[in-house]
């Protein structure tokens, strides 16, 4: 083995991956440890990594208080409705409390946030969504971090977490390599903050082979987040609940700013409403709590969007497809088609690319959506991740176990996707997880938390010869063939990672299989899964480019193993439109009112599966408009 | 839509290698060149294209969706604090210049010296605050939201 091994030694806090949570907790940390040593490993460069490297025209949670505009309340009510009642409350009412906070210093920082020049309040896009010039979003933020950082390590990408040899389930650091120089990274650290990224890729994408990398999430989220935390032994809740977006079609622009801002609406192909006809049954299934149209039209309660996916998948497949956006009547205000167009080249410029390309002008014609493939993560309209500790003040003794973020792994905290039950945090709230996770760790240390650390050498030495297997695979067995990529003894990672696109699609409810799956299937697939991880341990790689690939894909293994686990384990249809159990296709309250909540045994791989009481907010949350339907008696 | 790189015009100087979040643009060994080496893992970020100093990046739509001959440039101007797109149809009927603010302030300011900051109080460290707040939760002197203070409860159960 040629490459180096690089030790740094007496970190107070490392940062696992810098996109918006990782950055956020740099930044706090210091304010909190202002003799810690903090550190910064990013895979990409923090300038342009995580899920805003290419910026964002909106952000999409901010309360607005300072404007009276919302309570942290309201927004817990709101995604409670929209994840069909399954969030930790106590979590997303925290990150809600504090999201104004952090929105108002990206102000000060320089990002570009747009006014109403009536009221001077920030310009909504939507009720909780404020309009913004964001292609520099993420170098602005990352400016903050780097300035707060002892040291940030751009391009290593971690691989495993380092753990304690003195005592049991307690972090101690963690390791992985430099995708340039292929030196072997020892990160020795008293506390980790996990702020890597969620998972784009694990499901078959609708793209073919050029355009495999144009998915709705970076392609560069490799389920990190959950691939970190799992191989170490946290518990992870809510990864049955993958997510699916209805998008332009083929370039997945955002559809956030049209519908909201721009009026947009959508319609099939035939130019008929179609959503309305698909609710009475789906109310039938999910039950009127949870779908209630009458209410949400006359209330600011949303239509959950697993529920409006569901209209969609369902006209589609009765054969009056495509959905197309109505754009022609808004694009004739020249304004409003500019807003159109600056929101795809602030976040997604490849829709621009592709509307070029294809001659499609808004203003003349009606775009295409589609449903995407699922994705799994935790900051968007999903809440996938670890089961973390909440705050002291707000969270019932299940959710609370010492510190605020902080995951069932001592000294291991998360931020933005590693957060599980978080959904509709976006990039504010995934930043504001960020700075609690790091307030809560360095209160960690100052309590005597992490003294008496012991990371062994042949812990050390044992990692770094998993990680660099791939390559010794690939030297071994390479020359046994003429040339090419056919090799009777490994798989490169393109090709377990279309292995495992394939198996996730088909057993797991991918949208070949309209979203469809159910126990049988399920089994199959996970005795498929058993059978890939096998081959993942043959995996081979050419140079250090290929072995970020084979670790990625490892990473995405892990993350979609749980997936497999916990989708099977909720034995009901909870989230029509995400996906479908063939065998439970109610929703059903009295069995599945719960947080599901797992655990793999890094000694055996062995998965236990739990259920989680659900705690809800009640009180002044009640939404006044819904108050009054309800006395009508409406509800 | 994957990147490229024009010959003539790409020096070598490795900007795009140091940004690309995907690590795919990297340098031919025996052109001392940049390219793309694996166009579908591009998430047609841009980012290289507007770190490119001689505008030698540009992308063409993917191949399994896109058709031939469009254009979509950008130039990105930190000095100026702006950002400026061209967006040539393919039938050549539309031809778009747009302009946007990339930050309000010059580069690289407005950000507080966190370690000169007063050391936080005991009664701060153990209260639910973050750094700048409460002030900056409200911009006023109101505390941070609590249970008690809107009125809530946190109970098990089913609630609608």
């Amino acid at each position: 083995m040629t490459y180096k091994t690089i030790i740094e030694d007496n970190i107070d806090i490392l940062v696992a991956g810098a996109g918006l949570g990782g950055t956020g907790a740099a930044f706090e940390a210091r304010y909190w440890g202002k003799n810690k040593k903090i550190v910064i490993a990013e895979k990409a460069n923090i300038d342009r990594s995580g899920a805003v490297a290419q910026g964002l025209y909106a952000i999409n949670c901010y309360m607005g208080t300072r404007f009276g505009e919302n309570n942290p309340e309201d927004h817990v009510r709101y995604a409670r409705i929209d994840l069909m009642g399954m969030v930790r409350e106590d979590l997303a009412f925290d990150m809600a409390r504090h999201v104004d906070s952090t929105v108002h210093q990206f102000d000060d920082w320089g990002l570009p946030i747009m006014k109403n020049s009536k009221t001077g309040s920030y310009l909504r896009e939507g009720r909780w969504q404020i309009m913004i010039h964001g292609e520099s979003y993420k170098p602005i933020v990352a400016e903050a971090a780097k300035k707060s950082a002892d040291k940030v390590f751009n391009r290593v990408c971690l691989t495993h977490l380092l753990m304690d040899e003195s005592k049991e389930n307690r972090v101690g650091g963690a390791v992985g390599f430099n995708v340039r120089t292929g030196n072997y990274h020892v990160f020795k650290s008293k506390a980790v903050i996990c702020g890597a990224g969620g998972a784009s890729n694990i499901f078959k994408p609708r793209s073919v082979g050029e355009g495999a990398g144009r998915v709705w999430y970076a392609p560069w989220s490799s389920g990190s987040a959950y691939g970190l935390m799992i191989e170490a032994g946290a518990k992870m809740t809510q990864m049955e609940n993958r997510i699916v977006l209805a998008r332009f079609k083929d370039g997945y622009g955002p559809v956030g700013a049209y519908f909201l801002h721009l009026k947009t609406y959508t319609q099939n192909a035939y130019g008929e409403e179609y959503e309305s006809k698909w609710f009475p049954e789906l109310q039938q299934r999910v039950g009127k709590e949870y779908l209630d149209p009458e209410a949400s039209h006359t209330t600011h309660r949303p239509i959950p969007t697993c529920l409006r996916n569901h209209a969609i998948i369902s006209e589609v497949n009765a054969g009056r497809g495509p959905i197309h956006m109505v754009t022609m009547e808004a694009f004739q205000d020249p304004h409003l088609e500019e807003i159109g167009w600056h929101n795809f080249l602030g976040m997604t410029v490849g829709q621009a690319v592709l509307w070029a390309a294809t001659d499609v002008d808004p203003k003349h014609e009606n775009p295409e959506l589609t449903t995407s493939e699922p994705y799994v993560m935790g900051s968007h309209a999903t809440g996938c991740g670890a089961w973390c500790s909440g705050p002291e003040d707000v969270s019932p003794d299940e959710y609370f176990w010492g510190y605020n973020r902080m995951t069932t792994i001592e000294g291991l905290f998360g931020a933005g996707d590693a957060v599980g039950g978080t959904p509709h945090a976006f990039s504010s709230g995934s930043f504001t997880e960020g700075r609690l996770a790091a307030k809560a760790a360095c209160k960690y240390i100052d309590d005597g938390k992490a003294e008496g650390i012991n990371i062994t050498d042949a812990q050390i030495n044992r990692r770094k010869e998993e990680i660099f297997r791939p390559l010794e695979n690939y030297k071994i067995y390479s020359n046994e063939v003429v040339a090419g990529t056919v090799n009777p003894n490994f798989h490169n990672p393109r090709q377990g990672l279309d292995r495992l696109q394939k198996l996730m699609d088909e057993y797991c409810g991918g949208f070949g299989v309209s979203y469809m799956t159910n126990d049988k299937l399920l089994s199959i697939g996970l005795k498929k899964m058993s059978v890939l991880g096998e081959d993942l341990e043959k995996i081979g790689a050419k140079d250090v480019h290929e072995l970020l690939r084979a670790w990625e894909l490892k990473h995405r293994y892990l993350a979609s193993e749980s997936v497999f686990h916990h989708t099977l384990f909720r034995k009901e249809t909870r989230w029509p439109g995400y996906y479908y159990r063939g065998d439970a296709m109610k929703l059903d309250d009295e069995n599945w009112h719960v947080l599901t909540v797992s655990r793999r045994d890094p000694k055996t791989g062995e998965y236990t599966m739990e259920k989680a009481p659900l705690y809800h907010l009640v009180g002044d949350i009640e939404d006044k408009d819904l108050a009054k339907l309800k006395a009508e008696g409406h509800h | 839509m994957p990147t490229f790189v024009y010959m003539t015009r790409c020096d070598g100087c490795g900007h795009c290698v140091d940004i690309c979040p995907s690590d795919i643009m990297h340098i031919d060994k025996t052109l001392r060149r940049a390219y793309n080496i694996e166009p579908n893992m591009c998430w047609e970020c841009y980012s290289c294209v507007k770190a490119c100093p001689h505008q030698a990046i540009d992308v063409r739509g993917y191949a399994d969706f896109a058709p031939l001959g469009h254009s979509v440039r950008v130039i990105r101007d930190e000095e100026k604090g702006t950002i400026a797109w061209r967006i040539k149809f393919r039938n050549g009927k539309k031809d778009m210049d747009l302009l946007a603010p990339i930050t309000t302030k010059p580069w690289g300011t407005g950000y507080p010296e966190l370690a000169q900051e007063p050391e936080p109080s005991t009664e701060m460290r153990d209260s639910q605050l973050l750094y700048s707040e409460p002030k900056y939760v409200r911009m006023d002197e109101g505390g941070l939201h609590t249970l008690e203070s809107n009125g809530l409860e946190i109970k098990e159960g089913v609630y609608y």
